[in-house]
């Protein structure tokens, strides 16, 4: 291995940029005769709007312009969509509701925009935005998912406000098993809903050229070409080839990034009207009401096992709310991305599952960090360890019992695992976490007024998302490969343009790693070019921890082109047959002489094309291409938690944290490291502090950081990382990806271990003080082992 | 609009502002120092901190006419142009405390305040109660805890000082 080569902790190139407050996020980049966009949001969480008078709002100084709904649904401009179809079982498509970027009509979420006021500063916006009157009619609210089907109905197309009733797997050869079963564990969840809060808000900056007829977008994106298509081909705002998507530097995403919201169509659509370059930079109020959410689903679960804990079957049912608008992947979240993971890492013979898909009058929910993976790893990781409390087996040892041993292993619910080994991760992460100490650590807890609990969470999610055939198939409306493109210079140097996109994730140095080994060049003579739609060919974005093993896999096919088209190159230019041209460590030889040249020389005379005619070869030495994975990756692995709680106030303190991960190849393993402790951190959040709350009329209650309570520093530990390897035998590198984990498995890691620790399963998260407090009050704590 | 005045990064500025403009408005919008990052609207999150006199403050609760006379350091003026990196910045690169990177001048600042007033050889109880003002979504702060500690360390081995000299 290099020093720079795959599997070496680089230090990151992005980061020089970032720590002297050089990065250019959206909300830095000012265009000449720039104007401050600045919406008006419905108050109410359902409403009809009988009027808008913008004519005060008009005259207030600094205002440029004042737009409506009626404005946008006048110049024709197309609303917002979801792009994964799913049908009920009765086989009818899902009622997917119209979503205009500005309500004309109605207002279904606290937050819904209603006119937009363009002006020459924000704070001129803010001040002429309070002067808009709108004229509601308050109307009756959905905010309980679990009572949205008797609710009153949102909108038209969606009877009983449901979107689908969606069900995967064998319904009777499940229900069969259960009743063979000899002992059933139930548990109702809450699968609490979250905001994804990336610390930087999210931004747009459109300009409109009238020269050219070519719009600009800066968005905060994590998918600048998914952002293009949508906006061009369902928006109608331009053709494709006249609008451009530049993604900069990104704060944060999380999944909230990749969605195409409101606020993008209506500042393209009003720089073209206003002739200006339009600037909209959320508040965080306005992020809280606006981007979408994560999570919320109610779910009865049940796991039947027989008398040596061998699991038989599961069955779920659970209600996932989606908002009130279908935001752009939501529907594949509670489906395709939740039920495909219950078997979790078990040979689970039958599992049945169904999903109600509701609107309510919330803020849209979409993919937030493990997007529906975070939720199976609950249902499936409670109701394991629920199991083994109830049988009396050691959590571990009925996990052990039921892991799949084999690959490949066809789930009942579609997916197919390729490579793993559960074991290794397990049985290297209760050593690291001294599971063996647990008790005497539990006995010394209790002489000081605490109880001790340890929680397991052996978690699998399928990543590097995916077979395009395959995810087509199941309703996605676009394919999920990945392209690249690696430009030689002349002098050697290498650019490569590849269509995934970094908020965070380092890609600038990974790839770039995996480039210097390949190629033999120096690590600083590599740059990685993203994010901008008119330098790169396209590309489907970042999520689902994909840049790895979907982007890198791009990156290697265009690398082989490259490498083939410059042992022509060297053959040329030393008189041998390109068969007999050897490529290593940046140097080309002729087999069995010693004959050499390199790469620097070779690249300069892919160039100047003066050993070769064009007929015998055409000059340059830049490749593309477009990478299909052949199937989803499996990353997996074990997190264990140990807690401690004051018995006197309930606060729960997590004293060890301990992460054995199996994401197949890492190339960057201080990179990983970060993820994952970046994921836990997310996973402990919503396990124990975060939850996103609404009243019984639609109002936030959580609508800010002071009331919704984010991880910090004093509520985390150190984490104990470590990882096992079992190479993901779909993509030429073998990685199974990263960014995910964490937030995969922390939840129930941690409410496995205070569910320990208090002696009862009746907890809900988040697990706060005050939760675990009442809690313990009805509860009789275990003893100590 | 009345005028301000005062000294940022060494180099002294005077501006017309609105009684209203917030100091991380006159530095992002009027001198374009756009380093410092606004993360919320309730002084939650710390992305905005800057000294002021030397002290940590959030500059998005001060406002601009509240800074007349005052001496600002911003991210962008902790190392000299051209010059080497300060030791909490390069502690920050070395120890992988950073990822999307919108958090990390404010962390950076605030770090300098706990070496203020805590000294350099900072325990990770300290650091984590410290940070107290702070929001990082990416790294789960587990980085960001050594790095602070390491470019505590580095400072005193290197004289620097906790307040940018100017």
């Amino acid at each position: 291995m290099s020093a720079t080569g795959i599997g070496a902790a680089v230090r990151r190139k992005e980061d020089f940029r970032f720590i002297t407050g050089k990065g250019q996020y959206v909300d830095d980049v000012v265009r000449p005769g720039e104007t401050r966009a600045v919406f008006v949001r419905s108050p109410h969480a359902r409403a009809k709007i009988k009027s808008i008078d913008v004519s005060a709002a008009r005259k207030m100084p600094g205002v440029i312009d004042v737009l409506t709904g009626a404005d946008l649904a006048n110049d024709k401009i197309g609303g917002l969509i979801c792009g994964w179809m799913i049908h009920s079982k009765d086989g009818t498509p899902m009622k997917m509701a119209p979503h205009p970027a500005l309500a004309a009509t109605t207002v279904n979420h606290v937050g819904d925009a209603v006119a937009v006021v363009i002006a020459a500063t924000v704070a001129q916006g803010k001040d002429a935005a309070e002067k808009v009157k709108v004229d509601y009619e308050v109307l009756a609210a959905v905010v309980d998912p679990a009572k949205a089907k008797s609710g009153p109905q949102i909108h038209e197309i969606a009877a009983k406000n449901t979107i689908y009733e969606w069900s995967l797997g064998d319904s009777k050869a499940t229900d069969t098993a259960f009743a063979n079963a000899k002992h059933v564990t139930k548990l109702d969840i809450v699968n609490n809903r979250l905001a994804p809060n990336a610390m930087e808000p999210r931004a747009a900056l459109a300009e409109y050229d009238s020269g050219t007829d070519q719009l600009t977008l800066w968005n905060t994106t994590q998918n600048p070409h998914v952002a293009r298509l949508v906006i061009s081909a369902f928006v109608g705002i331009a053709p494709e080839h006249k609008l451009r998507v530049i993604a900069p530097d990104v704060g944060g995403g999380f999944g909230s990034k990749i969605f195409i919201y409101p606020e993008e169509v209506v500042c393209l659509w009003a720089s073209r009207k206003v002739r200006r370059p339009v600037k909209w930079t959320s508040d965080r109020s306005e992020a809280f009401v606006t981007d979408a959410h994560g999570r919320d689903h109610v779910t009865h679960a049940e796991l039947a096992l027989d008398a040596n804990g061998k699991i038989l079957a599961l069955r779920a049912h659970t209600i996932a709310n989606l908002g009130a608008y279908m935001s752009t992947f939501s529907s594949s979240v509670p489906t395709y991305l939740y039920a495909t993971l219950l078997s979790g890492q078990y040979d689970i013979p039958q599992i049945y599952c169904e999903v109600d898909a509701v609107y309510t009058n919330t803020v849209p929910v979409d993919a937030y960090r493990g997007a529906g993976r975070p939720e199976a790893t609950f249902v499936v990781e409670r109701l394991v360890e629920v199991a083994a409390r109830e049988l009396g087996l050691d959590p571990a040892e009925l996990r052990k019992r039921n892991f799949v041993k084999s690959f490949p292993h066809q789930t009942p619910v579609i997916m197919a695992y390729d490579a793993g080994d559960y074991g290794a991760s397990l049985k290297k992460a209760m050593e690291l976490a001294d599971v063996k100490g647990f008790s005497k650590r539990k006995r010394e807890a209790a002489r000081h007024g605490k109880l001790r609990g340890l929680g397991y969470s052996t978690y699998i999610e399928a990543c590097g998302i995916a077979p395009s055939q395959a995810v087509g198939s199941l309703g996605a409306g676009v394919g999920l490969w990945e392209s690249a493109e690696v430009r030689v210079n002349p002098t050697g140097s290498v650019e490569v343009l590849t269509g995934t996109h970094a908020h965070g994730q380092g890609h600038e140095t990974t790839f770039a790693q995996l480039v210097s080994e390949r190629l033999g060049i120096p690590f600083d003579s590599v740059s990685i070019v993203h994010g901008d739609t008119d330098k790169v060919q396209f590309g489907m974005g970042t999520y689902g921890s994909r840049s790895g093993a979907v982007g890198m896999s791009a990156i290697v096919k265009a690398l082989d082109k490259v490498e083939a088209k410059a042992k022509k190159v060297a053959g040329f230019m030393m008189e041998a047959a390109e068969g007999d041209i050897e490529f290593k460590d940046g140097k080309f030889t002729v087999k069995g002489t010693d004959k050499s040249v390199g790469w620097g020389d070779v690249a300069l005379n892919a160039y100047i094309a003066h050993k070769f005619t064009g007929a015998e070869l055409e000059p340059g030495l830049k490749e593309t291409s477009f990478y299909d994975p052949t199937n989803f990756t499996f990353p997996a692995g074990c997190h264990i938690a140990e807690v401690e709680i004051d018995i006197e106030t309930g606060k729960t303190e997590i004293v060890n944290w301990t992460a054995v991960d199996d994401f197949g190849t890492v190339i960057n393993p201080m990179i990983v490291e970060g993820q994952v402790h970046g994921g836990i951190a997310q996973g402990v959040g919503q396990a124990m502090l975060e939850g996103v709350v609404y009243d019984k009329e639609g109002q936030l209650v959580t609508g800010s950081m002071m009331d919704y309570t984010m991880p910090r520093a004093h509520d985390l530990p150190s984490f104990k990382v470590e990882t096992t390897e079992t190479r993901a035998p779909s993509n030429p590198l073998g990685i199974k990806g990263c960014g995910e984990a964490g937030a995969i498995a922390a939840p129930a890691a941690v409410i496995n271990a205070i569910t320990d620790a208090i002696g009862t399963e009746q907890i809900a998260m988040p697990a706060t003080a005050n939760a675990v407090w009442a809690a313990l009050s009805r509860a009789t704590p275990r003893a100590a082992a | 609009m009345p005028s301000v005045s005062m000294t940022v990064n060494g180099k002294p500025v005077t501006g017309d502002v609105e009684a209203r403009t917030l100091l991380v408005q006159f530095l992002r919008e009027n001198l374009r120092l756009t380093g410092t990052h606004v993360g919320c609207d309730t002084s939650q999150c710390g992305a905005c901190v800057v000294h002021i006199d030397g002290i940590a403050a959030k500059s998005c609760t001060t406002l601009a006419l509240q800074c007349e006379g005052a001496k600002i350091t911003t991210i962008e003026g902790l190392a000299e142009p051209n010059g080497p990196l300060h030791p909490m910045q390069e502690a920050f690169r070395e120890h992988h405390g950073l990822q999307c990177g919108y958090c990390t001048p404010g962390m950076i600042m605030a770090a300098l305040d706990i070496v203020r007033r805590k000294g350099n050889d900072l325990d990770e109880h300290t650091i984590r109660e410290q940070l107290d003002g702070n929001l990082c979504r990416c790294t789960g702060y587990h980085n960001i805890v050594k790095a602070i500690a390491a470019g505590a360390k580095a400072m005193a081995k290197g004289g620097a000082p906790a307040q940018a000299a100017e």
